[in-house]
């Protein structure tokens, strides 16, 4: 497999949030807007690529049997340092954020990327991956929170999408429940669009 | 805190902050784990039971070690071992001494190092700076607060596999629209406090 297609598999066809449905509870709490989307991605992204080099660098020493405490530890390093990192550096992003920064530690896509890739390939091939998957992640989560920022509060990175209050905003959206529904939905979507395409595959054969 | 107090903050873990429907955490295993309500029982008593210990030890170790020494920026490593530790120490506990227990939440004690309710509840125990006595009532109240929904939702599931529903909604999507339809009728529960 060259980079590029290491690189896209994140993106489409091996999307830790759509395709997977790997490390929901984030998904589901962080994305009420665009701007704490983002930042999440991007936190998120970091100690994807951080923990995977990490781990492909020393998984020659890791005995076996012990290697999940140790990819454990590993990640949970790399999370204490964003999580002071953003405590210093962007207190009101962290407010948001709260809870699910420690919580990035027991997310199954960085343990499963770990188990699965980083432990197996070189060096630049895990950075590969993981810059993959952290842009999938983050576009998967800037797409949710799209969604729901725009029909729940009515903006878009805080700027007001319907001037005039043309549309009144169903803060549903925002809350719980919509979370729940509009990624349902979104999956459906990206499922309904997946079968018409195999469909025409299969049609083409 | 009186026992009236404590009885509101219990009601209120079961049902009003409801871990999985209002704070989402947990999602990974209550969507994978609840297509039968067997296994969803298995899970929600294994939560029970590893939440409870996990949030003990995880509360000592905070305010007897990590805060006197001003470790507190250690908190997150320290508690995944500490939560990884417990799990594998209960596996080989209930292995040993109660095997009927162990066949039944065997397969499932692994899978909860990674649900993040364990590791959520431990930091929100801290963050609320909970005494010992409000740490263990709440710690409880979350995780019936989890065993119960998950339960409730492995049952409509059990009849929704036999629904005539289109064929991409199968699966997670229709899962997570009846999550959301469950969540608005939690939210309900906001009022009786």
């Amino acid at each position: 497999m060259n980079n590029k297609d290491n690189f896209l598999k994140g993106i489409f066809t091996e999307n830790p949030v759509f395709m997977l449905v790997l490390g929901m509870c984030p998904v589901l709490a962080i994305t009420t807007s665009v701007s704490n989307a983002l930042g999440m991605g991007v936190a998120f992204t970091f100690v994807l690529i951080m923990s995977n080099v990490i781990i492909s660098l020393i998984r020659k020493f890791i005995p076996n049997d012990v290697r999940i405490p140790a990819y454990i530890v590993v990640i949970a390093t790399v999370v204490t340092i964003v999580d002071l990192f953003m405590q210093a550096y962007a207190y009101s992003l962290y407010e948001s954020l709260g809870i699910f920064i420690p919580l990035i530690v027991v997310n199954c896509i960085v343990l499963g990327r770990a188990e699965a890739f980083a432990s197996k390939n070189g060096v630049f091939a895990s950075f590969i991956d993981a810059l993959g998957m952290g842009v999938g992640y983050t576009l998967a989560i800037t797409l949710i929170s799209t969604v729901r920022e725009v029909l729940g509060s009515g903006t878009f990175l805080g700027i007001d999408v319907f001037p005039f209050d043309l549309v009144q905003p169903a803060s549903i959206f925002v809350i719980a429940p919509g979370a729940f529904i509009t990624l349902g939905i979104l999956l459906a979507i990206i499922n309904a669009i997946r079968f018409k395409r195999a469909k025409k595959a299969q049609a083409k054969e | 805190m009186n026992v009236g107090q404590l009885i509101a903050l219990a009601f209120s873990a079961i049902l009003i902050q409801n871990v999985m429907l209002t704070q989402f955490l947990g999602t990974c295993p209550f969507l994978g784990v609840s297509k039968k309500s067997q296994s969803a029982i298995g899970m929600g008593l294994a939560v029970i039971f590893v939440i409870t210990l996990s949030s003990i030890l995880t509360w000592t170790v905070y305010w007897l070690i990590l805060d006197p020494l001003n470790l507190q920026y250690m908190r997150t490593i320290v508690f995944i071992l500490i939560i990884s530790g417990v799990v594998q120490f209960v596996e080989m506990f209930i292995k040993k001494t109660a095997p009927v227990i162990y066949k039944m939440l065997g397969i499932y004690l692994p899978l909860i190092t990674t649900n993040c309710a364990v590791l959520g509840v431990a930091l929100i125990n801290i963050n609320k700076e909970f005494n010992f006595i409000e740490m263990v009532v709440y710690s409880v109240g979350i995780s019936v607060g989890y065993a119960l929904v998950i339960y409730v939702f492995s049952t409509i599931r059990e009849r929704i596999e036999r629904a005539p529903i289109p064929e991409s909604l199968k699966g997670t999507p229709i899962a997570l629209i009846i999550a959301g339809i469950m969540s608005i009728a939690f939210i309900g529960f906001a009022g009786i406090l």
